[in-house]
């Protein structure tokens, strides 16, 4: 039955609706690929059981008429949304044990909506990191190789187990979460689409906290519409979440494929950094010819404070993150450790629990908001974020979006980066932006390089209009016709 | 600016975070790497900027103040290393 995960999530839910297979059918055909392909370590618990059970009470669901927008698409779980009753870990052996007593609202959002959990999948652990090594459970490998190659290469992180999940016909779609690029340079690394919405979108009750000003749940998925049914179901307001908005969701399938022409884009100077290679400059020059094809205008805009938006990030996140983490203590879930006294259980609990990507942003976290240093950088940061605000701000008198690539380069290979942190961070240049400024950014596929890896295109909104994000969106999936997938080596 | 040894003692103990006396050094010259490149910063005038906390302007909203769940103390305990009796188990910190 591997043809039933070769299907999109529009594909499959209208063949379910004309009743050509079941979700018990669709739903063993996942199960089956997702052991098939254990070798990637996208998913670090599968729950077939209850994979099956959720199926069947959807195929029952159909039978009586009652089917709902996603009803039986079976969907894997990014391992930061807390799940009732399944082990949710954020890929940390602090929290290795873990048991949720409670669904996050995103999650609970889908299940309402009929979709089907296939299981957890794996990150960077807290989803600190762009190329899943950080995870307890061992980095993902993306399904892409290059040609001629048989490198391990990274799906990018955090959110990389759904996005090799996903890429690798997994799973329907994913959720994920994005901080600072955790869905879009995941996604653009492995020929997938991902999109983080506006902040306050997506309730983040029940999501494992990060840096609670910048997290942001999102979907990942195979197609522009797939994204765009995903995130449907995955929004609205939640009264858990004092940040969630209290806004109207839109069908956002309906501005799929809607026609852009007269839209104006903006295509920022400052994206154009230093090494870039030159086939991203050449997929970021093709996706300007595309929209003007399709009849929009496009503007040349400045985003002057774009370069300082990484190092205002390393000190926001880092902040929230200290504060976040500081409710891993060992007393009321969790690992504990022992030691001579209750702060010596602590330090050992810590120690032991996070790994040290994690301790780093922490003690950068705690250094920031130490006394005497909080004004030169945390109130600096908080400051510099304002411009970086207003910078949008400005554009949005001249746009109506802007288009610049997802990540400076493709996916690289497992340990390439991973002794030099700045390294690192600099994945997210193209992403951390809209984070800072709460913006929608999705990632597209629209090329492959020289290599035969997966090039992705960001496309940033005003807040909000995701709607509009995913007409243009729509516009380039049509005009790059991106097909390729990866070749099953797994 | 210099991070130096001290203070990621100082701070790896405000964090409660235990880091044996060997990975000092190279936690030194990490967050040193990390906090020069973060530097750059300066060079932006913020002069009359609000900080930006959060990217939603609404206020917060407020809930009426009455109890909306409870009364599951095994719910509350069940992932908690140790209890007793469904409470937490903690070590003595009053001598």
């Amino acid at each position: 039955m591997s043809a039933l995960t070769k299907l999109t999530l529009k594909g499959a839910l209208d063949g379910l609706a004309a009743k050509d297979f079941t979700s018990v059918e669709l739903t063993k055909a996942h199960i089956d690929a997702v052991e098939a392909a254990r070798g990637l370590n996208a998913y670090i618990l599968e729950t077939p059981e209850q994979a099956l059970e959720m199926a069947a009470a959807s195929d029952a669901r159909r039978a009586k008429g009652e089917a709902g927008p996603l009803d039986g698409a079976p969907l894997g779980v990014k391992d930061l949304f807390c799940t009732k009753g399944v082990r949710t870990t954020a890929c940390s052996k602090i929290l290795e044990n873990f048991v949720p007593a409670y669904e996050s609202t995103v999650t609970s959002n889908l299940w309402r909506d009929g979709a089907v959990m296939l299981g957890k999948l794996n990150l960077d652990q807290f989803a600190m990191g762009s190329s899943n090594e950080t995870s307890y459970f061992g980095p993902v490998t993306n399904p892409w190789r290059a040609k001629d190659s048989n490198k391990a290469l990274t799906p990018g992180g955090s959110s990389g187990g759904s996005a090799a999940a996903v890429a690798a016909d997994l799973c329907l779609g994913a959720t994920a979460t994005d901080t600072g690029g955790s869905i879009r340079q995941p996604a653009a690394f492995t020929g997938t689409v991902g999109i983080k919405p506006t902040y306050g979108r997506c309730s983040r009750w029940g999501v494992v906290a990060f840096a609670s000003s910048l997290d942001q749940a999102g979907p990942i998925a195979k197609t522009v519409e797939d994204a765009a049914l995903l995130l449907n179901s995955m929004s609205g307001h939640d009264p858990k979440d004092s940040t969630s908005l209290d806004v109207a969701t839109p069908d956002f399938t309906q501005f799929v494929g809607k026609s852009i022409k007269g839209l104006r884009i903006g295509v920022p100077k400052e994206y154009r950094v230093d090494g870039m290679p030159a086939e991203i400059q050449k997929l970021w020059d093709d996706g300007v010819a595309w929209l003007k094809e399709a009849g929009c205008e496009i503007v040349e805009i400045s985003l002057p404070h774009t370069k300082y938006a990484l190092p205002a990030y390393y000190i926001v996140a880092p902040a929230e993150a200290s504060s976040n983490l500081a409710r891993y203590d060992g007393m009321r879930y969790g690992l504990r450790e022992e030691g001579a006294n209750l702060a010596e259980i602590y330090e050992n609990t810590r120690a032991a629990g996070f790994g040290d990507e994690v301790k780093r942003r922490i003690l950068i976290g705690t250094y920031v908001l130490s006394a005497g240093y909080y004004d030169a950088y945390y109130l600096k940061a908080l400051k510099v974020r304002r411009r970086i605000a207003e910078d949008f701000d400005h554009a949005w008198q001249k746009v109506d979006a802007i288009l610049t690539p997802t990540a400076p380069s493709a996916a690289f290979g497992l340990g390439e980066n991973s002794s030099d942190p700045i390294a690192m961070y600099l994945n997210d240049v193209f992403t951390v932006t809209t984070n800072l400024a709460g913006l929608p950014g999705l990632s597209l596929p629209a090329g492959l390089d020289a290599n035969g890896l997966p090039l992705g295109l960001q496309i940033i909104g005003k807040p909000l209009d995701e709607g509009t994000v995913f007409s243009v969106a729509g516009a380039i999936e049509k005009a790059a016709g991106f097909t390729a997938k990866a070749d099953k080596w797994w | 600016m210099a991070i130096d040894a001290a203070t990621v003692r100082k701070v790896a103990r405000l964090a409660r975070i235990a880091e044996p006396e060997e990975r000092i050094e190279a936690l030194t010259q990490e967050l040193n790497g990390i906090m020069t490149w973060i530097e750059q910063l300066a060079e932006v005038d913020t002069d009359g900027a609000e900080p930006l906390t959060s990217v939603v302007a609404a206020g917060l909203p407020l809930r009426d103040d009455v109890v909306t769940m409870g009364g599951e103390p095994e719910v509350v305990t069940g992932n908690a290393p140790k209890t007793v009796s469904n409470f937490f188990v903690v070590p003595k910190v009053v001598e």
